[in-house]
């Protein structure tokens, strides 16, 4: 435990990107601990609008046949990191969507590490990244698939959009896998939006914000599509997209 | 209603356009027809305003107003429809959604009261029709999926519901069978042929102008207008071709 509780350092992979500063004053960062029991569903929107440091460690643990739905909004703090570690029995499954828009000098970030301990469980984690100024967008997503896990399920879609040229983001998908007949899908790409479409859309008269927001909103859509409270996440995102056009 | 007057432009310092000068009163029609690199779709990206067509000299007036100083979207809301060779594929982002912020958005500027969602749909719904279009491929996104005929004939859907007073449209006809040659002929006419209205259409074959009769036929070439007439230029140069006709 007292491992833990050192401050990491560069060193530490899962910390490679972090505004270590920043985090040195919400150290140690507590774990906070869900059990979605046996057959259960569950999901939880979390909005990160708060400014300042803000650092969350999720521990969930999904018994057999159980489903968890979590959605992540992004954007408020100038160091916001939230840590989600998934352990999936029997038959599980367990939903990521998130969605980081940072502007000015934020770091955000949201690492991950998925664990199929048992067969026929499913993951599917979709992270979009939207990022102006000088922000930085972190993903690390591990995904540990362990012996005896068969027909395990696994998908990670990370993209990410830089706004600037002085915006940064990384993104790191990551598998490691200890049994045969499973599935894993990763994906991963950066880039700027499109000089095309957006000429397009501004040749039938929306000022270049507008057609730069309907760009973006469509690319972190995926993030909250089937989300209990997708329209409430969508408006959200879409009012902080308006700033950053 | 549209005076173009002396106009050069160039893509990534070429010069494309040398000295073109084309006037297009209200009510009238226009085809420009002219050899590949003759500088057409050049000169429908300058009036549209996209970005990397530079202009280096001359002028461009809609309706009195000086279009070069203006921002593309700042030119649609002047009333300036520009129909793409190529409709961009927007994912994620559905027509009806996009068409209705286009409209708004224009209207915004003109100082007009946005329309409800339930007068945009009922627009859109009679536009589509005119084009034989289903609307179900308008809440679809942005030509995603859409096969060549059917981004030419959403692009004439677009040109119905935001009801330009003058249209450029750029090879509308590529890539038409001759069912929805005739469609796309008989919309442009439904929405554009009007005593208020004028066209610019930029074609390659004759065929268009069978359905879209043009008060007017230039041939571009070399970056300028080198012939006027009347309609049967076009036949001419469907004959003879424009090595012989431009010469």
């Amino acid at each position: 435990m007292s491992e833990l509780l050192a401050l990491p350092t560069r060193k530490d992979e899962a910390f490679r990107y972090s505004d270590l500063d920043a985090l040195a004053g919400v150290w140690p960062v507590a774990r906070e601990e869900i059990l979605v029991p046996s057959g259960q569903s569950t999901s939880l929107s979390i909005v990160e609008d708060t400014a300042g440091a803000v650092a969350r460690h999720l521990v969930i643990e999904l018994e057999a046949g159980a489903t968890f739905d979590l959605r992540i909004l992004s954007f408020g703090a100038a160091f916001g990191r939230i840590a989600v570690d998934a352990r999936l029995r029997e038959g599980a499954s367990f939903t990521l969507g998130a969605a980081q828009l940072g502007s000015g000098a934020q770091v955000l970030e949201i690492v991950t590490e998925v664990t199929h301990e048992e067969p026929n469980a499913s993951s599917r984690q979709v992270i979009r990244s939207v990022l102006a100024g000088q922000a930085t967008g972190t993903y690390l997503g591990k995904v540990a698939v362990a012996r005896g896990a068969v027909g395990t399920d696994s998908e990670q879609s990370v993209r990410a959009m830089l706004l600037s040229r002085t915006a940064t983001a990384n993104a790191k998908p990551e598998l490691e896998i200890y049994a045969d007949d499973v599935k894993c899908a990763h994906g991963c790409a950066v880039g700027e939006l499109d000089a095309q479409g957006l000429f397009y859309l501004e040749s039938r008269g929306l000022t270049p914000e507008l057609a730069k927001q309907l760009m973006l909103q469509a690319f972190i859509a995926e993030a909250f599509s089937g989300a209990a409270d997708e329209e409430r996440l969508q408006a959200l995102a879409l009012a902080r997209l308006g700033e950053l056009v | 209603m549209l005076q173009i007057n002396n106009l050069f432009a160039t893509v990534a310092d070429k010069p494309i356009l040398k000295g073109l000068s084309l006037s297009i009163n209200a009510g009238e029609i226009h085809a420009i027809m002219g050899p590949n690199g003759a500088g057409k779709s050049t000169l429908a990206y300058t009036l549209g305003g996209r970005p990397g067509y530079e202009v280096t000299g001359g002028s461009v007036t809609l309706a009195g107003q000086d279009l070069l100083a203006l921002a593309p979207h700042e030119r649609a809301a002047a009333g300036l429809f520009l129909g793409f060779q190529y409709p961009v594929e927007i994912p994620g982002v559905s027509f009806v959604q996009f068409l209705r912020e286009a409209a708004n958005s224009q209207r915004k500027v003109r100082g007009e009261e946005p329309l409800s969602g339930g007068e945009f749909l009922k627009l859109a719904r009679e536009k589509a029709a005119l084009l034989r279009m289903d609307m179900d491929m308008l809440k679809r996104p942005v030509n995603v999926g859409f096969s060549g005929g059917e981004k030419k004939r959403a692009e004439m859907v677009q040109m119905g519901i935001l009801d330009p007073s003058f249209a450029v449209l750029d090879e509308t006809d590529s890539g038409l069978d001759i069912d929805a040659l005739r469609i796309v002929g008989e919309g442009i006419n439904a929405i554009m042929r009007k005593p208020d209205k004028a066209v610019l259409l930029i074609t390659h074959y004759q065929r268009l102008l069978d359905y879209v009769k043009p008060d007017f036929v230039h041939v571009l070439a070399g970056g300028r207008i080198v012939k006027s007439g009347g309609p049967e230029l076009a036949l001419q140069l469907e004959e003879e071709g424009y090595e012989a006709v431009a010469a």
